[in-house]
């Protein structure tokens, strides 16, 4: 049976004890324990660690909402992330540094831009979709580096965290921290809302047979182009959390390399799992500050490994988890 | 914007448009005719750079390193097909996108170790050094003009190969039906190898001839693996004479935008926001020129799948 075969059939069954509820409880409390254990350990970069791994969780939810669960293999969805951080920069460039003004904006932006781009993007199938995001992703990428009054390329740094309603409630790195949890589970938990009913259960209809979901009679780009601009909204709101971490925008942020590693992410975690998601973001992370430890050049190693998880590991962490569950003596 | 500047631009827009080609008539035949998306071909141009440079290092002559750079590519290149990319080519998109980006990752970063991350650079060939005039205040260097003649002979050449050949004829019907050419008794594998070396080796010899006139550097091929793609989305994937019409288009696009938009757009507004603006907006142009042609032909200008 397909992976996606085996998803669609996972939709309609009750909820697994081990896998639905204990897995992301246990990533969710390990998020949580950390910067008490950063604490204890006296590691306070663990800190900063946890919180990226989370940002780019976000990111990498929503982008599995559309590579896992739609088949639309976006390769732009850094784009989304430097727009909703940009609209960050921007906005504080000009002195308004109010979280409740700069959120919405980052989102609505970037929905806009995947409206937009998701009307011509959507008029195409598999390897134009992949090769079409790549380029409108590359086309934000040129225009932030030939923004020249906002840093150009060596980008903008932010003079202070967003306040919200004027009080600096996420200046202190640990109230970001759990602000950016927050933000994380309540995207995690959308995103599962949203593939386990009717419209996500017509995007995967759509991954199996776009042409069968046509003829039962649903409009299959209009439901792509939703999902696409929620996942789109998805990311700015990962760019608003990414530049309140690191207080510094660039268009680093939104290379196509960026966007690679976005996917690198969704597959290494196990892709159409929103589990996965979590885990192959924290693995990828995890793998860079331990490689990077070894070698500065660590994507030398890191490189060959990826294809040796494509080649051998299909499924990913969850994949090969779950593997392991099988092999495992059950009473 | 006076005339000659005019020609000398689009002369870099012609020279900019056949290394595109170069590029994108390898990516689009082993797309069109594998269904294999290559991330990883815009390394193999870099890494033709490098060869080329450090055989340079070696002999000392440009066309002796050149002939041994387009080997070593090749040979390079089949070993990747060995190892990697022919047990890719049944596999999703997906997985040949992540494959083929870890190769990216991997290479990108190989050469820095082997050879440092400063740029490099190579002398142009000693005979094909200084400028020529064209015409009265028209002076041109002469290795650019060889890079526009060299790639126009291989356009003429591809063209001849893949029209008038029996290899040719299999080139284009595997990008039409593949299934359909192995059902025939063709031995696909070895069309797939013999398209993808080829692919490589233009893709390598595209890097070798650009290198003395840019600077050789660890991620060199990643923006213009970009543009192939618009090229041959634009064109059509598949199609060499779409991948031609489009690579030349986009050049002179590209180049264009890039050199005259200040200048026209202070035709519409003040200097000073149009010095803001121009930028912008000649990065945008080739992508809004994909999305419009794409609006208008999802497959492309020269669609070569049937369907």
């Amino acid at each position: 049976m397909s992976d996606a075969a085996l998803a669609a059939k996972n939709a309609t069954r009750p909820l697994r004890p081990t896998r639905d509820v204990v897995l992301p409880a246990l990533i969710f409390a390990i998020f949580a324990l950390l910067p008490v254990i950063a604490a204890l350990a006296g590691k306070q970069y663990l800190l900063d660690v946890g919180a990226r791994m989370m940002v780019f969780a976000v990111a990498a939810v929503a982008l599995d909402l559309l590579v896992g669960y739609a088949g639309l293999i976006s390769f732009g969805h850094a784009a989304f992330i430097g727009l909703g951080a940009y609209a960050v920069g921007i906005l504080s460039a000009h002195g308004i540094g109010e979280g409740l003004i700069a959120l919405p904006v980052a989102v609505a932006v970037s929905m806009l831009f995947a409206f937009l781009t998701g009307i011509v993007c959507l008029r195409t199938r598999g390897a134009y979709f992949i090769m079409i995001t790549l380029a409108f992703g590359q086309m934000v990428y040129f225009i932030a580096t030939s923004l020249a009054p906002y840093g150009g390329d060596n980008g903008l740094t932010i003079a202070a965290r967003n306040t919200i309603a004027g009080w600096p409630l996420i200046k202190s790195d640990r109230a970001f921290y759990y602000f950016t949890l927050l933000c994380l589970l309540a995207t995690y938990l959308f995103c599962r809302a949203l593939v386990g009913s009717r419209f996500g259960r017509v995007l995967r209809g759509a991954k199996e047979n776009a042409t069968r979901m046509a003829t039962i009679g649903f409009s299959v780009r209009r439901f792509q182009l939703v999902a696409y601009v929620i996942a789109g909204g998805l990311g700015g709101f990962a760019g608003f959390l990414l530049a309140n971490l690191t207080e510094f925008v660039a268009p680093a942020y939104m290379s196509w390399q960026q966007s690679g590693e976005l996917i690198v992410m969704v597959i290494l975690g196990g892709v159409g799992t929103l589990d996965g998601a979590l885990l192959g973001s924290a693995a990828y992370l995890l793998a860079e500050e331990w490689l990077s430890g070894i070698t500065e050049n660590w994507k030398v190693i890191f490189g060959p490994i990826l294809v040796l998880v494509v080649l051998f590991a299909r499924g990913g962490l969850i994949g090969l988890g779950s593997w392991l569950w099988r092999r495992l003596p059950h009473a | 914007m006076s005339a000659t500047l005019f020609l000398v631009q689009i002369l870099n827009g012609l020279q900019l448009g056949v290394l595109l080609f170069l590029i994108a008539a390898g990516l689009t035949l082993v797309f069109g005719v594998m269904d294999f998306i290559n991330l990883a071909h815009g390394v193999q141009y870099m890494l033709g750079a490098y060869l080329a440079v450090a055989f340079y290092g070696l002999v000392g002559n440009f066309f002796v390193a050149l002939v041994l750079a387009l080997a070593a590519a090749l040979l390079f290149g089949l070993l990747l097909e060995f190892l990697v990319f022919r047990h890719l080519y049944d596999r999703d998109h997906l997985d040949q996108v992540i494959a083929t980006f870890g190769i990216i990752l991997f290479l990108n970063h190989a050469v820095r170790v082997v050879w440092g991350a400063a740029p490099l650079t190579l002398p142009v060939p000693e005979f094909f050094t200084g400028t020529v005039v064209l015409m009265s205040g028209l002076l041109y260097p002469v290795w650019r003009l060889v890079i526009i003649a060299s790639g126009l002979a291989i356009a003429g050449g591809l063209y001849a190969l893949v029209t008038y050949t029996r290899i040719g004829m299999l080139v284009r019907a595997g990008a039409t039906n593949a299934p359909m050419v192995s059902a025939l008794g063709v031995n696909i594998e070895r069309l797939f190898m013999i398209v993808f070396g080829f692919g490589t080796m233009l893709a390598g010899f595209a890097g070798i001839m650009i290198a003395p006139i840019i600077s050789v550097e660890p991620g060199m091929g990643d923006n213009i693996l970009i543009l192939a793609f618009v090229v041959i989305v634009i064109g059509g994937i598949g199609s060499i004479r779409g991948a031609f019409v489009a690579a030349l288009l986009i050049g002179l696009v590209d180049t264009l935008g890039r050199s005259f938009s200040v200048d026209i757009l202070r035709l519409m507004m003040g200097p000073s926001p149009a010095r803001m603006a121009g930028p912008a907006i000649a990065s945008m142009l080739i992508y809004v020129l994909m999305a419009v042609v794409l609006y208008v032909r999802p497959a492309g200008l020269f669609p070569a799948r049937g369907s």
